[in-house]
C-alpha cells in the first residue's frame, strides 16, 4: 500500500463506492483489530465519547448484534431503534425520522431498511455518518466485507480465486455485494440459482451465470450458499423448498466437485437441508462462524476508519 | 375568454404544415381567429402590432395527456396553476385525465371541470373515465360525459385489465365518435417493480418493470381496435418493441394512434442514479436503444404524438423510499424546450414538431386548432429558437416540482401563447 494512502470515505453504504485499495485497507484494518476480541478485556478507548445509533426497519438479530458489539469494543456509545416501516402510514416519513435524530447528534447511524436505496436518501438528510447494513435487494457492504476477510485469511489471497454463489441472487443483497467486492478484488464468481432468481445484467455486476450447480461449483475454491426465503414460494420462483432443496441445495457429492480445500460459506440464518445440508453446514470445510467472528472485525474497522479519524 | 383586440404578428417565421406553410410573413388574429393579411395599409382599428423576426409562429400547441389534479389534490396541482404552466410551456390547449378525486367518471365531474376552466390560462379538455371509478368493472357514461365536454375516454393511470372490457369500451365509444386512450401494462408483469428492469435495476437492488408489461398490452390493444373496427389511442410509449408493434398495426390499416413523451426520448434508465425519485415514472425510462427507436418512431408518423404526461406531485409523495414514490414527472414547461433538442440535433423538423404537437393532437381528439388557415381559430404559440434559459427551481409555473430536468440549460423557449385572440403569455 502506498504511502499516501488515505481512506476517504465518510459512509459505508455500496461495494462499489470502494477501490480495491480501500477494500485492501479495510480488511488489513479488520484483522489488526480482530485481536482486541480475544484479549480479556475486550475493549479499547478508540471511539469513547462518540454516538452511534442502530437505527434497524427489519429484523435483524446477528447483524445487529454485531454492529453493537463493534461499537462497544471500541467504546462508543449505542443506541437501538428497531422502527417499524408502518411509522409512514402513522404519519412520520423516514426522513422525519431521520431528522429527530439528527437532532441528538449522532455520529453514525448504522441503517438497516427493507427499500433499496434508503442510505443514500438519509446521507442527503443527516450530517451523521450513514453505514448500510442492509438496504432492500441492493448492498450489505459489511456482510462482503466480513466474507472477503475470511476467505483471504484461509486462502491468502482473492485474486484468482473461484467463488460459486448459489442461491436467490434476485433477492441478495449480500450476493449484490459479494459479487461486486470478489470480482472487483480479481476473483473469478460464478453464480446459479433458479433462473427465476438470477436478475438481469448480473454480467455486468462482474459474475458469470451458469445453469447448473455442479458447473457453478465445480473446482471451486469457496462454496456459498444464500438463503432462500419461504415467502418466495408465492411469487412464484419456486415450485416448492424440498424441490430447491434437491435440485439447487449444496449437498456433500455437491461440494465434493470443488476443490477438496474448499471454503463453505453462508451468511446466515441457515434454513438446514433447504440451502445446504447439515452434515455440509457442520463438516471441516465450514467457515460459517469465523464468518460471524469476522464480522465484528470488520465492523469495528468500518467504524474506526468513519469515526475515528479525528 | 374576455375582449382582445386585434393582433398583427410581423415578419415571424409561419409554421403551419396541415396548410403547407413555412413561410416568415405576418399573420392577423382578430375576433379570435386567425385572418390572412392583405395589404398592411387595410388593418383593422385599434390592431396591435408585434414583430416577431426570427421568430416561430405556430398553430397553439396541445398537450394531449395532462393530470391537473382537480378536483381531490388541489396541494399538487389545480385546474388555474396547470393551465399557467401549460401556458408558460407554449400549450394553448391540454387534454385532463380523469384520476382525480373523485374520477372524472360522470356527467357532474367533468361539467365541474368544465366551469373551473372557464378564464383559465389554456384550454381543457376533460378526458373522462372508461370504467366507474376507473375501477374497470363496469362501463361509466360516455354519452353524457361527451355532451358535459369529455373529449376522450381513459382509465390513465391504471390498465383496463379485462379485455373484454376493453373490447366493450372501443365498441360504445364507437357510438360517440371519440378515441379509447389506453394505459398499457400488463400489472402483473410491473406490479413489484419500480423501474425498467436490466442492469441498473439489478445493481440498484429495485424491482424490474419489463418492456414486455407494456408490449403485451400494446398488442392486445392493437387486437382488439382491429377486431372492433374503431380507433385506439395509445399513450405515453416507452419502448422500441411498442413502437414495432405500432409501425406494423397501423401498415394493415389499424386504427391506432399513439403518443409519447419527452422525458421517453431524452432520458434512460441511468438517470435514475442513486435513487433519484424525481426519474420515477410509469412506465419508466429504458434504454438508450429505446430512446433511439422512439425518436425514429416520431420521425416515421409511427407516434402521433409527443405528450407530456405531466405528473404532479408533492415532496410528500416524492422525498421516500424510491420503491415507496410515486410515479411521475411535470412536464408542461419542459415539453417544447426537449423537443427543440431533437430539432437542434437534426432528429426532427420543425414542420414535424407541429404535427405532433399541434396538428395530431387536435385531429385524435376532434378539438379545434391545429392550423392557422384564414378562419381557424386563433390559438397560437411562439417560439424563440434562440432563447437560451436554465430550469430552475425557482422558476417553474407548476405547483410540483418534480422534474428531472431541473437546471438543465435549454435553448429554444416558447414566449407568447395566444389562446383565441387573447395573448396569455409574453416573455
Amino acid at each position: 500500500m502506498s504511502a499516501e494512502y488515505r481512506f476517504n470515505h465518510k459512509h459505508i453504504i455500496s461495494i462499489d463506492d470502494f477501490s480495491v485499495a480501500d477494500i485492501n485497507f479495510i480488511l488489513q484494518t479488520a484483522e489488526s483489530l480482530k485481536e482486541i476480541s480475544t484479549r480479556s478485556i475486550k475493549k479499547v478507548p478508540t471511539l469513547r465519547g462518540k454516538t452511534i445509533i442502530n437505527l434497524f426497519f427489519e429484523p435483524s438479530t446477528r447483524t445487529r448484534l454485531s454492529f453493537e458489539v463493534a461499537a462497544k469494543r471500541m467504546s462508543a456509545d449505542t443506541f437501538n431503534i428497531s422502527a417499524s416501516t408502518s411509522s409512514a402510514t402513522k404519519g412520520e416519513t423516514l426522513i422525519d425520522t431521520a431528522k429527530n435524530l439528527q437532532a441528538m447528534q449522532p455520529d453514525a447511524i448504522i441503517i438497516r431498511h427493507s427499500s433499496s436505496g434508503v442510505p443514500n436518501l438519509l446521507r442527503r438528510h443527516v450530517q451523521a455518518s450513514i453505514i448500510n447494513a442492509g438496504d432492500g435487494t441492493h448492498q450489505h457492504p459489511s456482510q462482503a466485507l466480513l466474507d472477503m476477510m475470511t476467505v483471504r485469511e484461509k486462502k491468502g489471497r482473492l485474486d484468482g480465486l473461484k467463488i460459486a454463489i448459489i442461491g436467490d441472487i434476485a433477492h441478495s443483497r449480500v450476493a449484490h455485494s459479494n459479487i461486486m467486492g470478489f470480482s472487483k478484488m480479481g476473483a473469478d464468481v460464478h453464480v446459479c440459482g433458479p433462473n427465476t432468481m438470477l436478475p438481469a445484467g448480473l454480467e455486468g455486476m462482474g459474475a458469470t451465470r451458469q445453469t447448473s450447480v455442479a458447473k457453478a461449483v465445480f473446482d471451486a475454491d469457496v462454496i456459498m450458499a444464500l438463503r432462500i426465503q419461504k415467502e418466495r414460494q408465492r411469487d412464484p420462483l419456486i415450485p416448492s423448498l424440498r424441490e430447491y432443496a434437491s435440485v439447487f441445495g449444496i449437498n456433500r457429492a455437491m461440494a465434493d466437485l470443488a476443490k477438496p480445500d474448499a471454503l463453505i460459506m453462508h451468511p446466515g440464518p441457515i434454513n438446514r437441508g433447504v440451502e445446504m445440508s447439515p452434515d455440509v453446514a457442520d463438516g471441516s470445510q465450514s467457515v460459517i462462524l469465523e464468518q460471524v467472528t469476522n464480522g465484528v472485525a470488520v465492523r469495528m474497522a468500518l467504524l474506526y476508519l468513519v469515526l475515528g479519524g479525528d | 375568454m374576455g375582449t382582445t383586440h386585434p393582433i398583427l404578428l410581423e415578419n415571424g417565421r409561419i409554421i403551419d404544415p396541415l396548410n403547407g406553410t413555412d413561410r416568415v410573413g405576418n399573420l392577423l388574429l382578430v375576433d379570435g381567429v386567425c385572418r390572412s393579411v392583405g395589404s398592411l395599409d387595410q388593418l383593422p382599428m385599434g390592431v396591435e402590432r408585434i414583430d416577431l423576426s426570427s421568430k416561430w409562429v405556430m398553430p397553439g400547441l396541445i398537450d394531449m395527456h395532462v393530470h391537473l389534479r382537480e378536483p381531490g389534490e388541489e396541494y399538487k396541482e389545480s385546474i388555474a396553476s396547470g393551465t399557467a404552466a401549460a401556458a408558460a410551456g407554449g400549450f394553448t390547449a391540454v387534454a385532463c385525465m380523469p384520476n382525480t378525486r373523485p374520477v372524472l367518471d360522470s356527467e357532474s365531474t367533468v361539467s365541474f371541470v368544465v366551469s373551473r376552466a372557464e378564464g383559465a390560462s389554456a384550454r381543457v379538455y376533460p378526458v373522462g373515465a372508461i370504467s366507474k371509478e376507473s375501477h374497470g368493472e363496469q362501463l361509466a357514461e360516455f354519452g353524457e360525459m361527451q355532451r358535459a365536454g369529455a373529449v376522450a375516454f381513459t382509465d390513465d393511470g391504471r390498465p383496463v385489465i379485462s379485455s373484454q372490457m376493453m373490447r366493450r369500451a372501443l365498441e360504445y365509444a364507437s357510438n360517440f365518435d371519440v378515441p379509447i386512450i389506453s394505459h398499457c401494462e400488463e400489472i402483473t408483469l410491473s406490479r413489484n417493480g419500480s423501474m425498467h428492469e436490466g442492469t441498473v435495476s439489478t445493481r440498484l437492488g429495485l424491482g424490474g418493470i419489463p418492456g414486455a408489461a407494456e408490449e403485451i398490452m400494446v398488442y392486445r390493444d392493437l387486437a382488439l381496435a382491429e377486431l372492433t373496427g374503431h380507433r385506439i389511442h395509445l399513450a405515453h410509449i416507452s419502448t422500441g418493441e411498442s413502437v414495432s408493434l405500432i409501425r406494423r398495426a397501423k401498415a394493415r390499416g389499424c386504427r391506432v394512434t399513439a403518443e409519447t413523451t419527452a422525458h421517453y426520448f431524452t432520458l434512460t434508465e441511468e438517470a435514475v442514479g442513486l435513487y433519484d425519485t424525481c426519474a420515477k415514472m410509469n412506465p419508466p425510462l429504458r434504454t438508450s436503444a429505446d430512446v433511439e427507436a422512439i425518436i425514429v418512431g416520431l420521425q416515421d408518423g409511427t407516434l402521433d404524438a409527443i405528450a407530456s404526461d405531466h405528473a404532479p406531485h408533492s415532496e410528500m409523495e416524492k422525498e421516500l423510499e424510491f420503491d415507496q414514490a410515486a410515479n411521475g414527472i411535470i412536464g408542461l414547461e419542459t415539453s417544447v424546450p426537449l423537443a427543440l433538442r431533437l430539432v437542434q440535433a437534426g432528429r426532427l423538423t420543425v414542420a414535424r414538431l407541429v404535427e405532433v404537437m399541434s396538428v395530431n393532437p387536435a385531429k385524435i381528439l376532434g378539438v379545434p386548432g391545429g392550423s392557422l388557415a384564414d378562419g381557424a381559430v386563433a390559438d397560437v404559440t411562439v417560439i424563440d429558437p434562440e432563447r437560451k434559459f436554465i430550469y430552475s427551481k425557482e422558476s417553474v409555473v407548476s405547483k410540483s416540482k418534480n422534474s428531472p430536468f431541473l437546471e438543465w440549460p435549454f435553448i429554444g423557449q416558447a414566449v407568447m401563447t395566444i389562446i383565441g385572440g387573447r395573448i396569455v403569455l409574453r416573455r
